[in-house]
């Protein structure tokens, strides 16, 4: 099975035109002995019927949980996606479309980016934003190589409350800045300040999350401060939702804001494709990784839209580049884009509201169960931490009654045994909430 | 345009050495300006910094590449031109007086023996542009574009 | 076309969530004063049908494989099918979130350890990671399991990675962000790797040699096995770049012809959509002694169950955060399972087969660089047309914008002056293949008789060529009021409400 349009007669004029007798002729260059001899061994062909059957099989083999029913957060956020998202976004002139390099033929993808840089820095409070990136694991990468860079300075500082995920991405890839890295630990529910103040000394940058893994709120005007001082640029990876009711990490002193993209209209998708977003300050724009899409006039004076300072990028620095980027995620951008233009200001305030309502809900609903306790006194946007008994067990339980019950933290925190880290979002209800206290006050029996 | 009583080095910087205040001015010349085209950023040392003969003490920018600026002596910065980054046309117009770039304080102006005199780099210009429409040439020998155009 | 914030007017937008009701306890109250914003973020308010109006406008001004040819060498741009699309948004896939326990989402693991081996088995290597989200990615990964290889067998002197000249830019970026030197090794007269240059540059300091085959000028290399060989018994390693897969799955592999290392772009030859610039995705499959650096985790079956397996102590850690770009594994594997292995190999074949015969219908009008069968691209040399007409490549590649063709890839790769490199792919018709040689010819016409048409081009777009010089000087990369900008004439068909604003 294939999507070939040569039918043998097609093969036959054209291997003619072309002046050799078989298409093995044109495979001539490849030395004999390194020839594939045989089929390669892979599952024979499927058509679309039966390839259909076998896919809702493998579907049907994974587990959905129902929207309200979802209490899991952690990076990865279960928000409703208005229908138009998918109809927008699923045309094929979107899909299927190019990088932009040709912008007269590609008005219609710079514009839906330059959108996107527009709310990215509208949300974050900077001044320039690029075109998107994998996702905020290497947002947050490029972000401190964009720190160390700038101030020559080799030591990264880090909060031990930015996602795991996340920690784990810049400590594989920033092997090559030849720094160090400076793990702040979180003591309760947030990074400790004065802490901080200490390890600031000749740092390249200090990096926080807000809100935090654990659900915190933490002070980034304080951290912008400490870090200015220090002669430090002031890193935040935020949560866009969050921005709608959060002072933007711009306001708070910040040079640099990163961020996933998949809580604005992204499926959950087991991870990915996502949209990381990096943004900062105009003084950083040169120093900026990745694709950006710029504003010009045309030879007409017509105003048009364009991929701007490429000569940062790859294709042009090769070797001095400071970044080896080609590709961002415009189509997952894209889905960010329409969803916070179908939204707007006040239907995105709604989502963070909602969620932030049902976080307080559940946490003060859960405090009152037996057995569970709310152990940090830390402000909170919608997830928590709770503690509780035979967490992984208690997980277990509430996944049979249909729940997906949060993240057992014991994996990435060591000291935080039988703690859960709980998310709701404007798709619990307050029924789902109930229900859900219900089944974890029954499952921790 | 271009002066006689600079130096000038192979990759296309020009300097000007005041004997008295022992101090080099340095820019580029007319030829790479023409070479880089539509320019759109440079970036330039602080004073202060210490720069190395034949090592990049900047960058300059056009649309579709990206160049270093390569220091044709030793020394430390002393003062930079604030005003260029600002307007790179100057570099176009006045590539020689108003465009220039850096001044440095040499540490061994003995090197400045190894610069070339505008003569020398004229010839250098020559030879090399030859060279290279030789190996443009040497390409296109066997094709005349009678045969494709 | 105006941009969003020009549609926008305060309480114009759709509500999609029910009102605050008056038990609902004020979000803001909950939050410490001193953490909220004082003014909303300044999105747009438009409501639905305007959305809708908006994005199907910007639908129409953008070249896609779906309306359009696209003949980008490097690139193939073929065919993205329907039923990869239909799959990946199955919400027994789409909704899984990424730390469900691996007991609920053993079909998703399914899927992606066989994969895995359909792509070990195509690359002739023996294990492969999905998790990297891109060519670039994948070639990072790559250079890390080298260099974590040679610093195991206490090889730290090794600092430097071979690069052809006619390489694609991520390659060397990919080198110094792994904390290696490039040297560069010249192309010889056939467009193929020097090998006199080669031995000349390879050294104890030689960690590994990066290569794309078929390389970047479309030419499978002659002495791949010599190439290989000598850079082993240098004592370093061979990566190879897949970006050009699409010439040689089936035919030959590369675990085959010598080389330890490579990555795949899925967004190249396996179909998955280019989205405008992304998401791509780009696994590396390896040999045996490579596995364990492998990017953790690592996908085991053991019986009929999948799990992730973290317990790799030699691995370089994670490159992304989750497991990779899984809608594009989804994706890649249904284009797979549809093709089966004689699929998989046709696809080879066609591809090769339609870009030689292109390439027969223009050599007698445009200077071929290395004129003999190519692999499935070619690279024309426009220096002809340069010199004698002022017609550059730009030029003409602005004027196929105006024949309904996207242009080829041009002036890359830099060993090329004046390049243009055309790469059909294997699912476009003869049909297609005549229409755009007419076009080229055509405008190889109009280079003698009319060449200011062409320098001037496009002009049927929906924007003359555009500024870049302006847009990088004073860069402006998100809207503001007032813009630099004269705002666009009034579009047609918005009406003459629209224009009251």
């Amino acid at each position: 099975m294939d999507y070939i349009q040569n039918t043998p007669a097609d093969a036959a004029d054209m291997l003619k035109s072309i002046g050799v007798g078989s298409v093995d002729d044109l495979f001539a260059a490849i030395p004999e002995a390194v020839r594939l001899k045989r089929p390669l061994d892979i599952p024979p062909a499927l058509p679309e019927q039966d390839l259909l059957a076998h896919l809702q099989a493998l579907a049907a083999r994974n587990r959905t949980f129902d929207a309200g029913r979802c209490f899991l957060g952690a990076g990865a956020y279960n928000h409703f996606v208005p229908a138009v998202v998918d109809a927008l976004f699923s045309r094929g002139e979107f899909l299927s479309a190019y990088t932009p390099y040709q912008a007269e033929a590609s008005q219609g993808t710079l514009q839906h980016i330059f959108e996107f840089q527009t709310m990215i820095c509208e949300l974050t409070g900077m001044d320039v934003a690029n075109a998107s990136h994998y996702d905020g694991g290497t947002a947050l990468e490029e972000a401190v190589a964009m720190a160390v860079d700038h101030t020559e300075r080799k030591k990264v500082v880090l909060s031990g409350a930015v996602n795991p995920q996340y920690r784990a991405v810049v400590k594989s890839l920033f092997k090559h800045l030849g720094a160090t890295l400076i793990e702040v630990a979180q003591v309760r529910g947030q990074t400790p300040v004065a802490t901080l103040r200490e390890a600031a000394q000749d740092a390249a940058c200090i990096v926080m999350q807000n809100p935090n893994f654990l659900g915190g709120i933490e002070d980034l005007s304080a951290v912008s401060e400490i870090a200015h001082a220090a002669g430090a640029l002031s890193i935040a990876s935020v949560n866009p939702v969050s921005l709608a009711l959060l002072k933007s990490p711009g306001d708070c002193g910040c040079d640099i804001a990163v961020g996933e993209g998949q809580p604005l209209g992204i499926e959950m998708n087991f991870g990915g494709p996502w949209a990381g977003f990096i943004a900062a300050k105009k003084q950083f724009i040169r120093g900026m990784p990745g694709r950006i899409v710029g504003e010009t006039l045309d030879a007409a004076g017509q105003r048009g839209f364009t991929l701007t300072l490429q000569a940062r990028e790859q294709h042009i620095r090769r070797e001095k580049a400071s970044s080896n980027i080609c590709t961002n995620q415009a189509l997952m951008a894209l889905r960010a884009t329409i969803y916070l233009e179908t939204l707007g200001p006040a239907g995105l305030r709604r989502v963070a509201e909602l969620s932030v309502v049902r976080a307080h809900e559940l946490a003060a609903k859960l405090a009152k169960v037996p057995g569970v306790k709310i152990p940090f006194q830390v402000p909170f946007f919608h997830e928590f931490v709770a503690e509780v008994p035979h967490a992984a067990q208690t997980l277990a339980r509430l996944q049979e009654k249909g729940f997906l019950g949060g993240l057992h933290l014991q994996g990435a925190f060591r000291d935080l045994r039988d703690h859960l880290l709980l998310c709701c979002t404007e798709r619990n209800s307050g029924a789902d909430v109930d229900a859900f206290v219900a089944a974890l006050a029954e499952a921790v029996k | 345009m271009r002066p006689d009583d600079y130096k000038y080095s192979e990759s296309h910087e020009w300097i000007k050495y005041n004997e008295k205040k022992k101090e080099a001015t340095i820019g580029i010349t007319d030829y790479a300006v023409k070479q880089l085209a539509d320019l759109v950023h440079i970036d330039l040392p602080k004073v202060g910094d210490n720069v190395e003969q034949g090592a990049p003490f900047g960058e300059i920018e056009s649309v579709k590449t990206v160049a270093d600026l390569i220091a044709p002596l030793t020394g430390k910065i002393i003062e930079v031109n604030k005003e260029v980054g600002g307007d790179l046309d100057t570099l176009k117009e006045e590539p020689f007086e108003d465009g220039w770039l850096v001044r440095i304080k040499p540490s061994d102006p003995a090197e400045l023996e190894s610069l070339m005199t505008k003569k020398e780099y004229e010839e250098f210009l020559e030879s090399s542009e030859e060279g290279e429409k030789e190996e443009k040439g040497k390409a296109d020998e066997d094709v005349d574009e009678d045969d494709f155009v | 076309m105006k941009t969003i914030f020009e549609k926008s007017h305060p309480g114009r937008s759709t509500a999609y969530f029910a009102a605050a009701g008056p038990d609902e306890k004020s979000a803001a109250s909950l939050l410490p004063a001193g953490a909220l914003r004082a003014t909303p973020p300044g999105l747009p308010e438009v409501s639905e049908l305007e959305i809708v109006r908006h994005f199907t406008e910007l639908s129409h001004r953008t070249f896609s494989i779906d309306g359009n040819f696209y003949p980008l060498g490097s690139c193939t741009m073929k065919y993205n099918p329907k039923i990869n699309e239909k799959v990946a948004a199955m919400p027994g896939f789409a909704k899984l979130h990424p730390l469900q326990s691996e007991e609920t989402v053993q079909g998703l693991l399914e899927l992606m350890w066989s994969l895995e081996r359909m792509l070990a088995e195509i690359a002739g290597m023996d294990a492969v990671t999905l998790q990297p989200a891109a060519g670039a990615q994948g070639e990072l990964t790559g250079l890390l399991l080298i260099r974590s290889h040679h610093q195991e067998t206490r090889q730290d002197q090794r600092k430097e990675i071979l690069i052809p000249d006619s390489a694609h830019g991520t390659n060397p970026a990919t080198a110094t962000l792994s904390g290696y030197k490039t040297v560069s090794v010249r192309s010889d007269e056939r467009g193929g790797i020097d090998l006199e240059d080669l031995k000349s540059k390879l050294s104890v300091r030689t960690a590994g040699m990066m290569i794309t085959n078929p390389s970047t000028l479309g030419l499978f290399e002659e002495n791949i096995q010599s190439i290989a060989d000598l850079v082993h018994k240098a004592g370093g390693l061979v990566y190879m770049d897949g970006a050009n897969m699409n010439a040689i799955q089936g035919k030959a592999r590369p675990g085959d012809f010598g080389i330890d290392v490579m990555h795949f772009n899925l967004h190249k030859t396996f179909s998955t959509p280019h989205g405008g610039g992304g998401p791509g995705s780009g696994p590396v499959a390896c040999k045996k002694f490579l596995e364990p650096y492998l990017p953790v985790p690592r996908i085991q079956k053991e019986g009929t169950a999948y799990k992730f397996d973290f317990g790799q102590p030699k691995s370089i850690g994670k490159v992304k955060a989750f497991w990779g770009n899984i809608g594009m594994h989804i994706r890649a594997y249904t284009y797979i399972r549809f093709h089966g292995p004689e699929g998989v190999r046709r696809n080879a074949e066609h591809a090769v087969l339609n870009a030689n015969y292109l390439m027969s219908r223009l050599k007698k009008r445009f200077k071929v660089a290395y004129p003999r069968i190519c692999m499935h691209e070619f690279v024309i040399d426009n220096t002809p047309y340069a010199k004698k007409t002022g017609v550059r490549t730009l030029d003409m590649a602005k004027r196929l914008l105006d024949y309904n063709f996207h242009p080829p890839t041009i002036y890359f790769p830099l060993i090329v002056h004046e390049a243009m490199m055309i790469e059909p792919t294997e699912t476009e018709s003869r049909e297609t293949l005549d229409a755009f040689a007419a076009a080229l010819l055509t405008i190889a016409d109009e280079a003698k008789t009319d060449p200011q048409k062409v320098k001037t081009a496009p002009h049927t777009m929906p924007v003359k060529r555009l500024d870049e010089v302006r847009a990088a000087k004073n860069p402006n990369v998100k809207w503001c009021t007032p813009c630099d900008a004269p705002p666009p004439p009034e579009d047609p068909g918005t009406g003459p409400a629209a224009s009251a604003d």
